[in-house]
């Protein structure tokens, strides 16, 4: 150590533009964050007020908050579990070699790439009342078409699917990588031992996938939760304010309400939120995966 | 033997199934962006007489081409930021394990959880103050620390893969740290650096959440800003919406097909480790 210092600067330096980077422009934001929510500034005028917690009572009293509130939660539990058992089922199917098997894998994949907002649009054209691609399908087997998006309840739902659909691709792939990581040798010798193979998906597969099913559940659900692209391309959070989810509400709340104190306010608790659900599902996780092992 | 044969037809069967149910979304979406508007024909049937004015209206109306070259701007620097920052700042984080530098990669990565708007207020606040809004350099600037933690989360797991003998052995020979970050550590992570680029490119060319905010200048718009006005502000035109949501898809789907390799290499780097 005492060399190191000698011959100059410490190498920790190379860090520095990073740390100030993430300092001035998530930090501080977030720390400033905490003075606006007690205030009741409404995002462009040079005074405001102290109001101290009269935004954080507001927000257990707000029935717009509490359907945001219960829809991020269906966001993120909802898009997560499909996703799993989806990504799970298309790993397995899609884990050894057979025709089809590439193709399948980088159709799968490919919304991924595309801009959640994007894929909101796209989906529109096939929830859309006149003339969307699956109303024309209810017409042609003889049903009345169905405006799918004006039930709000319906709406969330929806929306789940969409995002679930869109990002599936990427639990595939971790799910496909942890399957490599599965000796044959324990499936061959269980089957041998005459397992079927549901028996040996219980007992076998699944356990040695936990440590994958832990990385790609954490990253969905935080993905869920921050769910705003789809939901601002299909509802806008609408019918009424229906579908929001905590996102949405914030965007709204800043710049259709003009009432930044208060969006600061959820946006922190928001925050807390997928602070909070990410650690303990990890840790949760984590402990059922050192239990096996 | 006969068994196993069916099975693979069957498998090949689900696959077919599945590629059809993900596919869907976009045939509808090129279905429409080739018909005239007052084409009312199912958007199940492909069309016949594929009407490629939508794609000149998309590109007009919309100033695409505008759109396009701001959002390329962004993504470059954005992406050069990401990436130097970030393996500079990787290095002393895994070779240089302290008490100190364990804390600060564990705030790095925690930052991963903040979500974009939950400091989307007090952000646009401090941007005002800095006079950023409405400044390539600005959007830059905080596209590239939002996609930072994920970086050097990245570049210090590889660079920890890497035996410290290598630095050391230069080190003897006479090199400085520096020089064997920047000499012998910095040509390794090639494989890292092309998931970092992909992974971040791919992320800041479908931001949307900060250019909405920060880019309020018509001139300025980037792509997901220009598609959002063909479907707020003329939801009528739905061949031009179409037509425009295909050109702007069209770049990052036909550099993941002929780079898949990489995608799947970065979507697993980022999540095991």
């Amino acid at each position: 150590m005492k060399q190191k210092s000698r011959k100059g600067i410490s190498i920790d330096i190379l860090y520095l533009p990073a740390v100030i980077l993430l300092t001035v422009f998530v930090v501080y934001p977030l720390l400033s964050g905490v003075q606006i929510s007690f205030t009741n500034w409404n995002g462009y005028s040079s005074t405001y007020k102290y109001i101290g917690f009269a935004n954080y009572k507001k927000i257990f009293h707000d029935k717009m908050f509490y359907t945001a509130l219960k829809n991020t939660v269906i966001y993120g539990v909802g898009s997560t579990t499909l996703q799993t058992i989806i990504g799970i089922s298309y790993a397995l199917l899609l884990q050894k070699r057979f025709p089809g098997q590439t193709l399948a894998r980088v159709i799968i994949y490919l919304p991924a790439m595309i801009a959640s907002l994007i894929m909101g649009y796209i989906s529109y054209f096939l929830v859309q009342y006149n003339h969307g691609a699956i109303n024309d399908i209810m017409i042609a087997l003889g049903k009345e078409p169905v405006d799918w998006m004006a039930n709000g309840e319906r709406a969330v739902w929806i929306i789940v699917v969409i995002n679930a659909l869109q990002f599936v691709g990427k639990t595939m792939i971790v799910m496909i990588a942890g399957l490599q990581g599965i000796p044959d040798s324990y499936n061959e010798a269980a089957s041998i031992d005459g397992a079927a193979y549901l028996q040996r998906l219980r007992y076998i597969t699944l356990p040695l996938l936990l440590p994958a099913i832990t990385t790609s559940v954490v990253l969905n659900l935080i993905g869920g939760l921050k769910l705003f692209g789809i939901i601002l391309a299909t509802t806008s959070g609408g019918p009424g304010y229906s579908s929001h989810s905590l996102s949405t509400l914030i965007n709204y709340l800043y710049f259709q309400n003009q009432n930044a104190g208060y969006s600061s306010s959820v946006g922190l608790f928001l925050f807390l939120i997928i602070m909070i659900l990410g650690t303990i599902v990890r840790n949760f996780l984590e402990k059922k995966a050192e239990g096996i092992s | 033997m006969k068994q196993k044969k069916n099975l693979k037809w069957i498998k090949t069967l689900a696959a077919l199934l599945i590629i059809a149910l993900h596919i869907c979304p976009f045939y509808i979406m090129i279905n429409i962006s080739l018909k005239e508007m007052s084409d009312r024909s199912s958007r199940w049937i492909p069309a016949f007489k594929p009407y490629f004015q939508n794609y000149v209206n998309a590109m007009n109306t919309g100033n695409l081409g505008n759109a396009i070259l701001n959002t390329w701007i962004i993504v470059f620097f954005s992406v050069m930021i990401v990436v130097v920052v970030g393996a500079m700042a990787a290095y002393p984080l895994s070779r240089h394990i302290t008490r100190r530098n364990q804390i600060i990669l564990t705030f790095i990565v925690g930052v991963m959880m903040v979500p974009q708007l939950s400091i989307l207020v007090p952000l646009y606040k401090e941007m005002v103050a800095l006079k950023g809004i409405n400044h390539i350099w600005g959007i830059v600037l905080v596209s590239a620390t939002f996609h930072l933690p994920l970086s050097i989360y990245m570049f210090t797991n590889f660079i920890k893969t890497i035996p410290s003998d290598l630095d050391e052995a230069a080190m003897i020979d006479g090199c400085s740290r520096f020089q064997a970050f920047f000499r012998i550590i910095l040509p390794c992570l090639k494989s890292t650096t092309v998931s970092v680029i992909i992974l971040t490119g791919v992320g800041i060319w479908n931001d949307y959440q900060f250019q909405l905010y920060f880019l309020q200048k018509p001139a300025l718009r980037t792509i997901t800003l220009a598609i959002t006005t063909f479907f707020t502000d003329s939801r009528q035109d739905m061949g031009a919406a179409a037509a425009a949501a295909f050109i702007v898809v069209l770049p990052p789907v036909l550099l993941y097909i002929c780079l898949q390799k990489y995608f799947v290499q970065g979507a697993m780097d980022s999540a095991v480790k």
